[in-house]
């Protein structure tokens, strides 16, 4: 929370707002700790993350517990019992997420396609993410920009009718502007008053969960209905599905793909990116170098909250069809992760939010097949995180192995 | 504390400052009140029971006429707004008691005009300040929690984890031990594992420690969703005997629970009551009163200066981080031992975050957090009450009303509120 007024009154002379006075190292600092290391280090953690949720499954497992209870008679029986457990989950996780041949349905077979559906809107806002870090901004806000995305998209979804694609088209670019108005007011803010954009965009998630509650009581409320939830979107109005009515993959899915290379594009050759990193390795130097450091933060805080405000979009026309005051769901959370697990790169983003598609997808078969809760995958997403943000740690462990079979090969 | 305000009094008398925010956001707020509550006052009187029929001391209905009232609150706001103005313009800023009068006056004539609005016009008060305790108390140990870590300069956005933490532990331990010190007691120590980690990836491995409370915050939910559907929801002879944690009983203190309102809110607690009430007070006074207080404090303003003059920087956060996590655990005990009589997956319901808000809107102050966690609380309880009454204002608005007033306190609309120098600033020495 350094950010919220300039600490540094000896260095800055008059108490500017802090936007354009903002400390430096922050943001340069969450840069650097994302960008360095190794892709190999994100792999270990992914590992030793899976590792840690399967001890964690087998101790937990009943038939474990039960041959832990006449170990020394039968010490083998422990680990077949462990062993049991947790490639049974994991085995569950995988098919579910990837290629299940013994499942009755076609969707239940090829689970690499509800993958990417889950995937969809990790991708969308986690690049979201990504791109304020890039800026040296911490976009914690995905989960309120997603709400305020399908809230608009919503309003234009199944309150107006339009012709074909015309309407589809009208949904996105409202989705996109409801995002980028709930972005905004945490870019303004951090602009010209120097709010931390942190704690501004966990109040606005707060703001956007009860008034998403609000309209679905009132304006946007199904007529007839009693539950908070809306009228369902109009056929015009949803992404038409890539594979035929038996799967749920929609085109949301190209407009992400389409996403990551526009966000790649924006990062790496235009100047306005240029400008973003600039600002995200040193406000202090890119304002002297003439860059308009406020207006960076307004306009990267537009374009994140655009970006969540389309995986809103997706949610709504490709996957509920329509509004509920849980359409969010986990994703705003779940896309701070994915952005860190993909390095704060568009492309890493893409790979982190396939990873966790497939974790969701496979999660809930592990739950329905091998009797392993979903929270499990909570458990491991967030290990992974906690390791890649934490090179140190990671090379720790494995150095401490590699150290010792050294030695046993001397 | 002594060295920022002296920083920030000269920037602010040399350079004359002025800002027009807190005067125009008062102005704003008196106009709303004066159409609001004046002009669109609601009509009849609207009552405030202050006695329940068991009471001793019987204290007869408050009544006020709503309209009346209104205009009365908001004329005062006014005149506090157009005092304001005039601060500003001479001095600067508006005094400090302006704003909190306004504050204090605002609020009252909004519940009369809530209450004024709805069918009944009437509303229990003990009702609202009881049921209010329900949510300010886990908010004050969460926000204890965020003072002691933040003020040492680390950053906790993992309250709503370690309340969690310490919730599904209290429930876990006091029903295999049936007894609820022994789950209060697992609480804290969860907690401060939640801090242990908080502390060893944000202070030894140097990670930045938003990202780290962020992610604990999901690991902690992971965790408990996960051994609850393991082991809580199993069933022992038809019983799910892991999550039947004793109870904390009430404790009212003779005599000083027999006041009316007050009696029931504040001495008619269980043990975390009190001692939510001493802990308060005992860190208020440890961080400005003692010399631990002096040097927490420097280290959360200018860690260097502290380590110059041979303050242990990075164990003094450890410390502090490890005895919020222990505050905020117990905190997260009285959900399962008090409130509600069984852990339910991920109960903290985002009130850590709350927590979080009352934190920053009492201004990094123990004294001033408690007092934003009870605003808070009685909004949350009034939104819950108001929910079945048919209100002017819709309950959710309510419910955004911490949220908003964080946001405003932030941005520096009325009062500044500012964090610790250093907060969130590792500190590498070299």
């Amino acid at each position: 929370m350094s950010g919220v007024q300039s600490p540094e009154p000896a260095t800055v002379p008059a108490p500017k707002p802090a936007g354009t006075a903002a400390p430096p190292s922050e943001g340069k600092r969450i840069v650097r700790e994302i960008m360095s290391g190794s892709a190999m280090v994100s792999v270990l953690a992914v590992v030793v993350a899976l590792v840690i949720g399967g001890l964690l499954i087998a101790v937990t497992d009943q038939r474990v517990v039960a041959a832990a209870g006449y170990f020394f008679a039968q010490p083998g029986d422990l680990f077949s019992a462990m062993w049991t457990a947790v490639s049974q989950a994991y085995g569950a996780l995988w098919r579910g997420a990837t290629y299940d041949p013994t499942a009755r349905t076609w969707l239940g077979q090829l689970g690499i396609f509800e993958t990417l559906t889950f995937a969809t809107p990790l991708i969308l806002s986690g690049l979201a993410v990504t791109l304020a870090f890039r800026a040296g901004l911490f976009n914690i806000g995905a989960k309120g920009q997603i709400i305020m995305g399908a809230v608009f998209a919503g309003a234009v979804g199944f309150g107006m009718d339009l012709p074909p694609v015309i309407h589809l088209l009208a949904v996105i670019i409202a989705g996109a502007i409801g995002g980028a108005i709930w972005g905004g007011i945490a870019g303004v803010l951090k602009a010209k008053t120097g709010a931390h954009e942190v704690i501004v965009t966990i109040m606005l998630n707060y703001i956007a969960a009860s008034l998403v509650l609000y309209l679905l009581k009132n304006q946007l409320k199904a007529p007839g209905s009693t539950n908070p939830i809306s009228p369902p979107m109009h056929e015009n109005a949803l992404f038409p599905l890539l594979l035929g009515p038996n799967f749920r993959l929609h085109a949301g899915f190209i407009l992400a793909v389409l996403a990551v290379v526009g966000v790649a594009w924006l990062l790496d050759r235009s100047t306005l990116g240029f400008e973003f990193r600039a600002i995200g390795a040193n406000p202090s130097a890119a304002q002297t170098a003439g860059m308009l450091v406020s207006r960076g933060y307004i306009l990267v805080m537009l374009i994140s909250g655009a970006l969540s405000g389309l995986a809103g979009v997706t949610q709504l026309s490709g996957t509920s069809k329509s509004l509920d005051a849980d359409i969010a769901g986990s994703i705003g959370f779940d896309a701070i992760t994915v952005a860190l697990l993909g390095r704060s790169t568009p492309w890493g983003t893409f790979f982190a939010a396939l990873l966790f598609g497939a974790f969701k997808a496979g999660g809930t078969s592990m739950a329905v097949n091998a009797n392993v809760s979903i929270d499990i995958v909570l458990v491991v997403q967030s290990l992974i995180v906690l390791f890649i943000a934490a090179p140190p740690l990671v090379r720790s462990i494995f150095r401490i192995k590699a150290a010792k079979s050294e030695g046993a090969r001397a | 504390m002594s060295a920022a305000t002296l920083q920030e009094s000269l920037t602010t008398d040399r350079l004359a400052v002025r800002s027009w925010r807190p005067p125009i956001i008062l102005g704003v707020l008196a106009l709303f009140a004066i159409v609001v509550f004046g002009i669109l006052g609601p009509g009849g009187n609207a009552t405030f029971r202050l006695s329940q029929d068991g009471d001793a001391w019987q204290v007869p209905n408050l009544v006020v006429p709503a309209q009346g009232f209104g205009w009365f609150a908001a004329l005062i706001c006014a005149a506090l707004a157009v005092q304001a103005y005039l601060q500003t313009k001479n001095v600067g800023r508006p005094a400090k008691w302006v704003t909190m009068t306004f504050t204090v006056v605002f609020v009252i004539g909004l519940l009369v005009w809530i209450i004024g609005g709805t069918k009944t016009q009437n509303i229990t008060v003990v009702g609202l300040f009881t049921g209010a305790m329900l949510i300010t108390t886990p908010l004050v140990f969460g926000s204890l929690s965020g003072v002691l870590c933040e003020r040492s300069g680390v950053v906790n956005i993992a309250i709503e984890g370690q309340l969690l933490a310490g919730a599904f532990t209290a429930a876990l331990v006091s029903s295999m031990t049936g007894n609820a010190f022994a789950g209060l007691f697992a609480a804290a120590l969860a907690g401060v594992l939640v801090s242990f980690l908080l502390a060893v990836f944000s202070i030894k491995y140097v990670v930045n420690q938003i990202i780290v409370g962020v992610v604990l915050n999901v690991l902690v939910s992971g965790l408990t969703g996960f051994l609850f559907e393991k082991i809580m929801k199993t069933k022992v002879n038809g019983a799910t005997i892991f999550n039947q944690p004793a109870h904390l009983p009430d404790l009212p203190i003779p005599l000083l629970s027999e006041i009316p309102v007050l009696g029931p809110t504040f001495f008619r607690q269980s043990i975390l009551g009190y001692l939510m009430i001493v802990l308060v007070i005992a860190i208020w006074f440890g961080l400005f009163r003692t010399r631990w207080g002096l040097r927490v404090r420097a280290v959360g303003e200018h860690p260097k200066a502290a380590d110059t003059v041979g303050i242990n920087v990075n164990r003094t956060r450890f410390l502090n981080v490890l005895a919020g996590g222990a505050v905020a655990g117990i905190g997260g005990a009285y959900f399962t031992l008090v409130a509600v009589s069984s852990f339910s997956k991920d109960m903290t319901g985002g009130l850590g975050f709350i927590a979080l808000a009352a934190l920053i809107f009492g201004r990094w102050n123990p004294i001033g957090a408690a007092l934003a966690a009870l605003l808070f609380g009685v909004a949350g309880n009034l939104q819950s009450i108001l929910s079945l009454a048919g209100t002017p204002i819709d309950g959710q608005f309510l419910a955004m009303l911490p949220y908003a007033l964080t946001i405003l306190a932030v941005s520096g609309f009325v009062g500044k509120s500012r964090a610790p120098a250093a907060d969130g600033e590792p500190y590498v020495k070299g």
